[in-house]
């Protein structure tokens, strides 16, 4: 079997940390050398990690904040159409579109759709619920949800090449702990 | 759960320190995935008493169902009573979950994330107890949908004007938006949880809960921002919530309901409430697992100032609602003033002054915030101090209306109480399967204080924590 046959059944090489600094450091110098399929995975957020692994900001945000309008007005829409079209019905004497009293189902409605809009579009943005990972085969990975810090420079990069991928993360500062290639 | 044995030191900083990452997993998650024949004691005496009230409580629910809410001592005029003080109770209990996971977050008060994770929990159980008592109250609840919108053959739409309906929503969203923000806080511990399970079953327990999270970098990108935003959506949410409750009485023109100052005032009692219950269940929490490194004396310092501040805010209240109703000029209001004080029921409102009053002015001291027994008595003293204002206001205010005619005298029956303390039994029942089964403290932000902890701390000492975030 030819060196490319291999990579391409490899998902990727993965050097192991014990701390998140070192990770932040191999990181930055993985992207100044070029490679742009790299994702870390750790225990906890480590700040600053995104930015070196160059990860875009997520644009969750705008789309919590527009589902929370289209949940606010269709929230107060029902209630001016149930009481002002369908079935208007004198309330006290006040207005049929007596809207103080429709407000707090307006906001609950808002909150109701913006808050299931992030955590639901989160998972789903995040892939999950995924239950199979390539990354799940790397030897140790048990540890990535206590306390190691993986880094996988993944094969589908232009720039991975087996050997001198493994060579670069066996050359960085703070030597990995391990370094494995795993499988897909 | 064999953490009885490890000796415990007592600190007041945000979390002991010299802990490793590992440390912090240890003492969370072994309790949680000890085999269950070695579940210690206790634990199975506690589960078994919250049952009994449980099942006190079943059968109350199935005798109300069979004969009818004629088992209550509600009558006209006093139509709302136990069911309405119980359900504004247990819910101003949930308050201080929501308060503490999503306000204090935004606060970057770092102490909160000790206890998030079981308060969240406490709000979810809360609110479940408080959930079920407007329902049973209605009668007919087996028809309880009624009040949602939703396509029927009658043609029908809920009265949106009603403010009963503006609770179903209020309530309805923050159960759901509460369980959504405490399942998506859990998640990366449900994969830690996952990752140490050695046995098949609970491999695959925690493994299907956890969806396959993996914590790749940009897992938690999306994911801090979906919980920073659902911080901010619970602020205004959980400040609505009791607001919408207190609407319930103050859009009424019964003397000692219409008043503006409820909503602000039912929040800061809630939250008071709220407080209380969350010492109550800090203090026997630490010590059966262990966790005194974790929720040290510092959550409940802060905990207790909490408590003081609110509990001023909503003697304030108090006051205030005394000078409104003689500024009001109105014989009614002046009337409903007196009578709670000095009236048939005045021992109700004395006794309250005295729970949330006078017996919370020791928290000014920091020996008695440092005392676990004194705290421990103040918070169940504030807990029947905020059920008692509750019974001022729905039945004291109800059995003197404007018609002399139509005044009368409240009792409240057996089942009224069966109902009440059998709703402990609810509550305790899940918080007991609770720290069973799912970890109690959210161990993934722990670690970055204990991160923190080791590389920006290690030079200062004490009281670190203030300085740490600027």
């Amino acid at each position: 079997m030819s060196d490319s046959a291999m990579t391409s059944q490899l998902y990727g090489i993965v050097a192991e940390f014990d701390e998140p600094e070192p990770i932040i450091a191999a990181a930055e110098k993985a992207k100044r050398a070029g490679y742009k399929n790299i994702e870390a995975y750790t225990p906890f957020p480590v700040e600053g990690l995104d930015e070196a692994l160059g990860h875009t900001n997520t644009r969750l945000g705008w789309v919590v904040l527009m589902m929370g309008m289209i949940g606010g007005i269709s929230g107060f829409a029902m209630q001016w159409y149930a009481n002002v079209l369908f079935y208007p019905l004198n309330i006290g004497g006040t207005p049929l579109n007596s809207w103080p009293r429709y407000i707090v189902i307006t906001f609950e409605c808002t909150v109701l759709f913006a808050a299931f809009t992030a955590g639901l579009f989160m998972l789903g943005r995040n892939g999950l619920p995924q239950p199979y990972h390539s990354i799940f085969n790397t030897p140790n990975f048990e540890q990535a949800s206590t306390d190691r810090f993986f880094l996988c420079i993944e094969a589908r990069d232009k720039k991975f090449d087996a050997e001198k991928t493994r060579e670069f993360l066996a050359s960085l500062e703070t030597k990995p702990l391990n370094i494995a290639e795993v499988e897909p | 759960m064999a953490v009885r044995g490890r000796r415990i030191q007592e600190t007041t900083r945000v979390i002991a320190s010299g802990q490793s990452y590992k440390d912090v997993d240890d003492v969370v998650m072994t309790p949680v995935l000890t085999h269950p024949f070695k579940t210690p004691i206790w634990w199975f005496l506690g589960f078994a008493g919250a049952f009994a009230l449980l099942t006190m409580y079943l059968y109350t629910i199935v005798y109300l169902i069979i004969t009818g809410v004629g088992i209550w001592g509600n009558n006209i005029p006093v139509a709302w009573a136990f069911p309405i003080i119980n359900f504004v109770w247990w819910i101003g209990i949930g308050h201080a979950g929501t308060l503490i996971s999503a306000i204090l977050l935004l606060f970057r008060q770092d102490w909160r994330t000790s206890i998030n994770r079981f308060a969240e929990a406490m709000t979810l159980f809360a609110v479940a107890c408080a959930g079920l008592y407007p329902i049973f109250h209605l009668g007919r609840p087996w028809v309880f949908y009624w009040l949602a919108p939703y396509p029927n053959t009658y043609g029908l739409w809920p009265q949106f004007r009603s403010a009963l309906d503006w609770d179903i929503f209020a309530i309805s969203t923050y159960a759901s938006v509460s369980a959504l923000f405490w399942f998506i806080g859990l998640v990366p511990d449900l994969a830690t949880l996952r990752d140490r399970a050695d046995n098949k079953f609970a491999k695959l327990f925690y493994g299907t809960l956890s969806l396959g999270w993996r914590g790749s970098t940009k897992h938690w990108q999306r994911y801090q921002r979906a919980y920073l935003l659902l911080a901010a959506l619970s602020t205004p949410l959980v400040l609505s919530v009791h607001s919408t409750i207190a609407l319930d009485f103050a859009t009424a023109i019964v003397p000692g309901w219409n008043n503006t100052i409820m909503p602000p005032y039912f929040v800061a009692g809630a939250v008071f409430a709220g407080f209380a219950m969350v010492v109550l269940l800090a203090i026997p929490l630490r010590h059966a697992f262990g966790l005194q490194g974790l929720i040290t004396k510092k959550h409940l310092d802060n905990s207790a100032k909490v408590m003081l501040a609110t509990g001023m805010i909503v003697v304030y209240g108090y006051v205030l609602e005394a000078f409104i109703a003689w500024y009001s000029g109105s014989e009614f209001e002046r009337y409903m003033i007196f009578n709670r004080m000095f009236g048939g029921y005045g021992w109700s409102f004395w006794a309250l002054i005295f729970c949330n009053a006078i017996a919370i002015q020791p928290l000014w001291s920091a020996r008695v915030r440092n005392s676990e027994t004194a705290l421990f008595i103040i918070s169940i003293i504030v807990s029947i101090g905020m059920w008692l204002e509750r019974f001022v206001i729905v039945v004291v205010s109800l059995t003197r209306g404007y018609a002399n005619s139509a005044w009368d005298v409240y009792s409240s029956t057996f089942w009224d109480w069966s109902m009440y303390i059998g709703s402990f039994g609810l509550f305790l029942t899940l918080f007991y399967l609770f720290i069973r089964l799912l970890p109690a403290i959210a161990t993934s932000e722990i670690k970055e204080l204990v991160h923190h902890d080791r590389h920006h701390g290690s030079h200062s000492h004490g009281s670190h924590s203030e300085e740490a975030h600027p």
